[in-house]
């Protein structure tokens, strides 16, 4: 599974919380140049990316992530373990 | 648990999908769904302030969409994180300008202040409890003081962690002791306060667990205390006790007979081959489930038999020993070859109620399909095939919440019987009004009194078809109509010779000059046909003169469920004044000067001044 793999799954994701259908996420994308990307989206996003990969993100692992870039290597890292 | 169902993908989302998704698909979806739910026609306004000790925003967002689903649209006003106690005593400026329908106060465990040290005596223990009781009772006054609406006020779950493990529950200085008293302390607060409703937060938790209903890494993250899923089992909770409130709790349980009130099929196995009673398990578990249908019918939800045997057979079913439930539950009783969605069509005409008023229970996956499908506004549970389970998949639909029981409720199974034997004696008579003469009616009629003012403000707020206005009012409003100069307030109760009706018709006036207008006239369809509006009319008119006023306007506003009083006051007498073109409203005029009593049938009683 590439960064390129994850980012094309959970663009889906972004593009329901944040109901934009032709929302088109790149690995620089992130909360500042995403429209409406706030933190209860966010808190949506987490969570529809926990139900999909079947990953629960420990607290504070999300803390230091730029970008969805970042996101996706997190998701790869994690679901390797599992 | 069963699989979550597919997400809608072409067809637009109706309120059925809102109500088996699960809290991923709710929330991962939410601005779409919110989207077209909005796109309903009639729906409800309803403004609701969340004070709470949490984050409520994910809590409202779910609680938007529910309601959405039931026909209201919600608008919310939150208090900043953790502060409902300064919003609700010291700034409720805020909350009274933004005109709530209702308060909602959002605690947990973590919320209870003045807790006992764990090495605490039984002194300190009491002090501590009542001053904590008493902050609540603060919050309580200074929102009834400021802002007048109703309150819904959490209680307060187990406390996860207790220090003292299970000493924690008896123990001067346990927190669970500590906070079962208080949640008993807000049960006694409630029982004398109708603003304020208690929302059983504790069972909640409960019900799902303490281990699923804390989520740690959330509550560190964004201060949500709930999973999810626990999240979403507030919000359903919550929406069932606002339904009720707002009058959309269902009032009949239509129930299936063979393999649902019983084991086995009575036209093919025989009355002594069915199974029930207490000889095997299966036995038990159907009687199990026939107490648990006796326990609603006597707390006041109507029972009715909807199944496809014959008739004189089916009855015979409950002539069996060991049925709990008799013949003499059931408020209507259809067993024919007809589809079951035209008997409950039938049911809902002879109890006079509307299809959203009915649940409708049975074994047989297709029959609720057809039901589901010709009858969208009948609630259908999805029954699984465990009878063991039957108990608690209606109770977990929660349709028939309640926030106080009037002797209206408990007495409601009797007097629908009691309309039965009015409906047979009426062929025996030469014309209608011999018929009602017959029936030896007394009404009382008079303002608004404190002891009627619940019943009254449930009246209000349940009664669709014979309601010229469909204005709802809170019981805060209602009180405040009881004493108000520039209003003439009407309740009537009526009884016959086969019983007491109860408080069955209200009717509000404002003054305006000398004109009172009918800003409400509503009543209950148990006593149609019984000219109980002209005994109204007659108190009506003699009220109205003596606050000054020279002439009644009415006004009738359309909606889906009451056309049966389009005409009502032109029956009365009314001039139409002007009417919509679309016929969507009209507004009548009486004068008073000249107007003479008209009720022939009732004896009015004790209260013409």
């Amino acid at each position: 599974m590439t960064q390129a793999d994850v980012i094309q799954a959970i663009q889906p994701l972004f593009r329901d919380v944040l109901d934009q259908p032709d929302l088109l996420l790149t690995a620089d994308s992130n909360a500042s140049n995403v429209d409406d990307w706030d933190s209860l989206a966010h808190i949506n996003i987490v969570m529809a990316i926990e139900r999909h990969y079947k990953v629960k993100f420990a607290l504070g692992e999300l803390q230091g992530l730029k970008n969805v870039g970042d996101m996706a290597e997190l998701i790869i890292r994690k679901t390797a373990k599992s | 648990m069963l699989p979550p169902p597919k997400l809608p993908t072409a067809e637009l989302v109706t309120s059925m999908d809102i109500r088996t998704m699960d809290v991923v698909q709710l929330l991962q979806r939410r601005k779409r769904l919110r989207r077209e739910l909005l796109e309903q026609k009639g729906l409800r306004p309803l403004r609701i302030a969340v004070l709470g000790a949490t984050t409520t925003s994910e809590l409202t967002d779910l609680l938007e969409l529910l309601l959405l689903a039931d026909g209201f649209q919600p608008e919310f006003l939150q208090s900043e994180y953790n502060k409902y106690f300064e919003d609700a005593v010291l700034d409720p400026a805020r909350i009274r300008a933004f005109k709530p329908d209702l308060v909602y106060i959002h605690t947990h465990f973590n919320s209870a202040r003045n807790l006992p040290g764990v090495t605490g005596n039984k002194d300190e223990y009491s002090s501590r409890l009542k001053a904590e009781s008493e902050r609540f009772r603060t919050i309580w006054q200074s929102l009834h003081e400021n802002v007048g609406c109703q309150i819904i006020q959490n209680n307060f779950e187990s406390p996860p962690l207790p220090a003292l493990g299970n000493f924690d529950a008896v123990s001067f200085g346990g927190t669970t002791r500590f906070l079962n008293e208080l949640n008993l302390e807000f049960a006694r607060a409630a029982s004398d306060n109708p603003r304020l409703t208690i929302h059983d937060l504790n069972a909640v938790a409960a019900r799902i667990g303490l281990n699923q209903w804390f989520d740690w890494s959330r509550w560190h993250n964004y201060k949500i205390l709930t999973t999810p899923e626990g999240s979403l089992a507030l919000a359903r909770s919550l929406t069932a006790i606002i339904g009720a409130m707002l009058g959309r709790a269902k009032k009949c349980l239509v129930l299936d007979l063979d393999n649902t009130l019983w084991g086995g099929v009575i036209g093919d196995d025989g009355l002594d081959k069915i199974q029930i009673g207490r000889e095997t398990p299966v036995a038990e578990a159907y009687t199990a489930f026939q107490e648990y249908c006796l326990r609603l019918r006597d707390r006041g939800v109507l029972l009715a038999v909807c199944s496809k045997n014959e008739d004189e057979i089916a009855r015979s079913g409950f002539t069996h020993p060991d049925s709990v439930l008799k013949l003499e539950h059931f408020s209507a009783f259809k067993a024919n070859w007809s589809p079951k969605h035209e008997n409950i069509r039938d049911i809902a005409r002879q109890l006079n109620l509307g299809l959203d008023s009915f649940v409708f229970v049975d074994d047989n996956p297709a029959e609720r399909a057809i039901v589901a499908a010709q009858l969208p506004a009948v609630a259908v549970p999805d029954m699984g095939d465990d009878i063991t389970l039957y108990p608690a998949r209606v109770q977990s639909g929660m349709f028939f919440e309640t926030l106080a029981l009037s002797r209206e409720d408990t007495e409601r199974a009797a007097t629908y019987a009691a309309n039965a034997a009015r409906e047979e004696s009426q062929g025996k008579f030469a014309d209608y009004g011999e018929y009602l003469a017959s029936l030896q009616m007394h009404a009382e009629i008079d303002g608004f009194r404190p002891v009627y003012l619940e019943r009254i403000a449930q009246l209000i707020n349940k009664t669709n078809q014979f309601n010229l206005t469909t204005r709802r009012y809170t019981f805060a409003e209602v009180g405040e109509l009881a004493t108000s100069a520039n209003h003439v307030t009407l309740y009537g109760k009526l009884t016959d010779m086969f019983g007491d009706n109860g408080l069955i018709s209200v009717v509000v006036g404002a003054l305006d000059g000398t004109t009172l207008n009918i800003d409400l006239w509503l009543m209950s369809c148990r006593v149609l046909k019984r000219d109980m509006e002209l005994a109204m009319l007659d108190l009506l008119a003699e009220r109205a003169s003596a606050a000054g006023a020279t002439r009644l306007v009415g006004r009738y506003l359309r909606t889906a469920k009451n056309a049966m009083v389009a005409d009502h006051y032109e029956k009365l007498g009314f001039t139409l004044l002007n009417a919509a073109a679309d016929g969507s409203s009209s507004e009548w005029e009486l004068e008073v000067a000249g107007y003479r009593p008209q009720t022939r049938h009732i004896k009015i009683q004790g209260t013409r001044q």
